[in-house]
């Protein structure tokens, strides 16, 4: 019971009412694309209130330059803003709420959590204006859909995501010798051209990894600069921005992705001495399919993965694992889960992480069996407590080791959400039963005994919810 | 063993600082304030502090270019968003330090940040902050040190004894339950110690808890480090400064929320400002050229800020690389020329009378030590 129980901690979301499936059994009952996320507005309409802003914005600069009141028209312009970054939120807040449903419910908690790990692995950040109604989105489609499978997939349909398209510029960015990029510059009009964001959070963030092994990757700024020249084209069907998207020939579905020939940078490319003579679109999908198979990158996922499940500090002898099976399968992420699921070290460990504020929400909520009510507050209560999701406010994503979530106030925090949560718990609910389950095998005496003497079972619910014990995995 | 009156009582103390022995912040027998405010996300030096005395600078950056500002001399002008740092700097209270850079010579947010805050020279090879490592060496002043944040940031991480507070929107816990928790954590050392942080802390805080924009936050910074019970060193985190598009609007409003919150501690601190020092830098600057999508990218010199009663404002030191193309490091961003761990090490040694040789070693180990940048700091 005790070993069973530590696992659902350490490798789900903690127990509900009913016992979780062994771990490599809920690769099966995972559902990629339960009800509630199917049901979330797609992409298309994201993209289409997005364009619909951007079309209103520009028909208002002509308006002004044709001699338009200029203080009215700006003020139009604000309410439109005002708008469309309201329908984002909604979106937004939407997409949250589904997300924690799944997440409590569900009966694949372990697959539930890679989900929460690779969407912060590849993190956009919902407080850029047109990232927000997408923010949820890269999850559910990129990744949802290429947890169990193959590295790569899920690296090309992240990057060719419009959240991360817009969050990092690519969608902007046009190579200098392109037709466009050429005649814009023949004109003297304004300075466009190449942005490197993207470019770069793929090298150091997404693949390679900017210190795997406390040793340099290999790559450097020109590598970087060759990397952005060889995406330029890459971008958001729809979505086109500024005086080159007409230009562009906008194609496909809005919000989908689409690639531009007439802004892609001409030419070879050199990347870490690799020659790479694609034309167009091909040329950057080639540069990602060597990144997604590089040893460097199997060390950078292995580690952060091995730091996930068995601690801040983990075993160089669990990390050198999952890297040879990573690189051995050529990115095959069950059977690299396989590894982890089977580690001794993990087993053995003892309560090593410090909860994140989405870890221990999700717990918090499977163990009370509370479903995922939470009056609509859910956005502000992860803000309140530290993690807004998906806006980490930068492309590293969240920080995945004790210091950053074990502090003073943060701590605070729980207390005070504890308390509120727990006042939906049954008043004839016996909390010291349910400590018993839910700590199973880990329940210390001083914990049982707060407890116990609890003023009521609500009390002894959210005492339980902040013990020592509940805020570890 | 203590019954539940005992324990009720034993709570509502500690909501009370300075009445748990130990809980408090000490009274340091320094009176002397640091503010670290740190710039996450590559603050554009060139654009807040602007060499418009440089002839390169429009040709490089002509469509960032912004009307107005403060003349700081001959050369530099600040943006114009920070009128009340001009107030401070023809008052003699700020002064701005231009061209340096931390030790840190890649483009990634995350390592630079890294490098400023644990002092090192590389990413990672220093465990614990530079603050974390100054309060070691204040007389008595390990207990006073905060961050403005929900989370302790590198810089404060360390031995030595920090807390963190940050305004909660959230229902207050109610007493009884807050003084079960600590009875509860009594056998946790780690849980017992944060917990007990966040009581004073809050304790301190009062009824500036609730700060929302950036003059709130520094309201709030000023209570917790006001008078003879304040905290002595304090680290206050902004975002926002990764400009690569939309750079003008972004940090014009960037930089108007800095100037409020500035404005904000110098209220605050009221008397207290006088031994006030208040450093504001960031992980590298920005390129010289514009991009093509009206922002710059990552660079590598920016501008630093000293600012408070205690500086020897109405300055602006640096040593003017240029901004024609030959000039820039690597063809492409402003060359350092002063080592931000130079500057701060030796205005955090004459700020609070530490020997100099001695503050480099402790906050910046692995420095290699340049030119001194002195004369900044009145100590």
């Amino acid at each position: 019971m005790s070993a069973f129980s530590f696992s659902d901690h350490r490798f789900g979301y903690g127990p509900r009412a009913s016992a979780s499936a062994a771990l490599t059994d809920q690769f099966k009952r995972y559902d990629p694309r339960p009800a509630l996320i199917a049901a979330l507005a797609p992409r298309s309409a994201v993209a289409a209130e997005l364009a619909e802003y951007r079309a209103q914005t520009r028909e208002m600069r002509a308006e002004i330059k044709g001699g338009a009141d200029a203080a009215q028209g700006k003020e139009q312009q604000q309410a439109a803003r005002k708008m469309v970054a309201r329908a984002g939120r909604d979106h937004y807040a939407t997409a949250v709420e589904a997300r924690f449903a799944t997440a409590v419910a569900s009966e694949a908690p372990f697959v539930e959590r890679l989900v929460h790990f690779w969407a912060n692995h590849f993190a956009v950040s919902a407080d850029k204006l047109g990232v927000t109604g997408f923010a949820g989105l890269l999850e559910m489609e990129a990744v949802r859909s290429h947890v169990l499978g193959r590295f790569e997939d899920m690296l090309v349909a992240v990057e060719q995501h419009p959240a991360m398209l817009l969050y990092l510029d690519q969608a902007q960015s046009i190579g200098p010798d392109s037709p466009i990029g050429a005649r814009i510059a023949s004109r003297g009009l304004r300075k466009v051209g190449l942005n490197e964001n993207l470019a770069r959070e793929i090298l150091e963030l997404h693949t390679l990894g900017v210190r795997t092994g406390g040793a340099r990757t290999g790559y450097s700024q020109t590598d970087v600069t060759e990397f952005a020249r060889a995406l330029t084209g890459w971008t958001v069907a729809g979505l086109a921005a500024g005086p080159t998207a007409r230009a562009r020939g906008d194609v496909g579905n809005p919000g989908d992705f689409a690639f531009a020939p007439p802004v892609h940078q001409p030419g070879n490319r050199t990347i870490m001495g690799k020659n790479y003579a694609q034309p167009g679109l091909a040329q950057g999908r080639a540069i990602l399919s060597d990144l997604a198979r590089h040893p460097s990158t199997a060390r950078h996922i292995a580690t952060k993965l091995a730091r996930h499940f068995e601690g801040d500090e983990p075993s160089a002898a669990l990390i050198s694992r999952l890297e040879g099976t990573f690189l051995k399968s050529e990115g095959n992420l069950k059977a690299v889960y396989t590894v982890l699921a089977e580690a001794p070290e993990i087993q053995a460990a003892k309560q090593v992480k410090f909860k994140t504020p989405w870890d221990w929400l999700v717990s918090s909520h499977r163990a009370l069996d509370l479903g995922a009510g939470t009056n609509g507050r859910l956005v502000q209560v992860f803000t309140q407590l530290g993690q807004p999701i998906w806006r980490p406010g930068s492309p590293a994503g969240y920080d995945d080791v004790a210091a950053s979530w074990a502090g003073p106030d943060a701590l605070f925090r729980r207390a005070e959400v504890a308390e509120q949560i727990t006042r939906r718990v049954a008043a004839n609910a016996d909390p010291r039963a349910l400590a018993e389950r839910v700590l199973a095998g880990r329940l210390t005496p001083a914990t049982a005994q707060a407890i116990a003497r609890a003023e009521s079972p609500m009390q002894g619910a959210a005492l339980m919810l902040v013990s020592p014990e509940f805020l570890r995995r | 063993m203590l019954n539940r009156r005992s324990l009720i009582q034993l709570g509502s103390l500690g909501l009370s600082a300075g009445l748990i022995p130990g809980l408090a912040f000490a009274r340091a027998a320094t009176d002397k304030r640091l503010i670290f405010i740190i710039q996450r996300g590559a603050a554009d030096g060139l654009g807040t502090i602007i060499p418009t005395g440089d002839t390169q600078l429009m040709a490089q950056r002509g469509t960032l270019a912004v009307d107005g500002g403060t003349k700081l001399n001959g050369f530099f002008t600040l943006h114009p968003s920070m009128v009340e740092t001009a107030k401070l700097y023809s008052a003699g209270e700020a002064a701005f330090i231009h061209a340096v850079a931390s030790p840190y010579r890649d483009r990634s947010h995350f390592d630079a940040q890294n490098v400023l805050e644990s002092g090192g020279t590389l990413p990672y090879s220093i465990k614990t902050g530079w603050m974390n490592r100054l309060v070691s060496l204040l007389p008595e002043g390990g207990k006073g040190a905060i961050a403005l944040s929900p989370t302790i940031p590198m810089a404060l991480r360390g031995p030595a004894n920090a807390a963190s507070y940050a305004p909660s929107a959230l229902p207050d816990a109610s007493p009884d339950f807050i003084a079960r928790i600590s009875q509860m954590y009594s056998g946790d050392p780690q849980l017992h110690g944060l917990w007990d942080q966040a009581l004073v802390t809050r304790s301190m805080a009062g009824d500036a808890g609730n700060a929302r924009d950036a003059a709130a936050l520094g309201t709030l910074a000023a209570k917790v480090m006001a008078g003879p019970n304040g905290a002595r060193i304090a680290m206050m985190e902004t975002t926002g400064w990764d400009t690569h598009s939309g750079q003008k609007a972004r940090l014009a409003n960037q930089l108007k929320n800095m100037d409020a919150l500035i404005a904000a501690l110098k209220t605050g601190l009221a008397a207290d400002w006088a031994n006030t020092l208040v450093i504001v830098a960031t992980e590298f600057g920005r390129t010289v050229a514009a991009n093509g999508t009206g922002g710059t990218d990552h660079g590598t010199a920016s501008a630093a800020m000293l600012l408070g009663g205690a500086v020897k404002g109405g300055q602006v030191i640096a040593d003017w690389p240029g901004l024609g193309t030959p000039a820039l490091y690597e063809g492409r961003d402003l060359k350092p020329t002063l080592g931000l761990d130079q500057l701060i090490a030796n205005s955090a040694a004459a700020h609070f009378g530490i020997d100099p040789a001695q503050a480099n070693r402790v906050l910046f180990p692995e420095m290699v030590a340049g030119k001194r940048i002195e004369g900044l700091v009145r100590g």
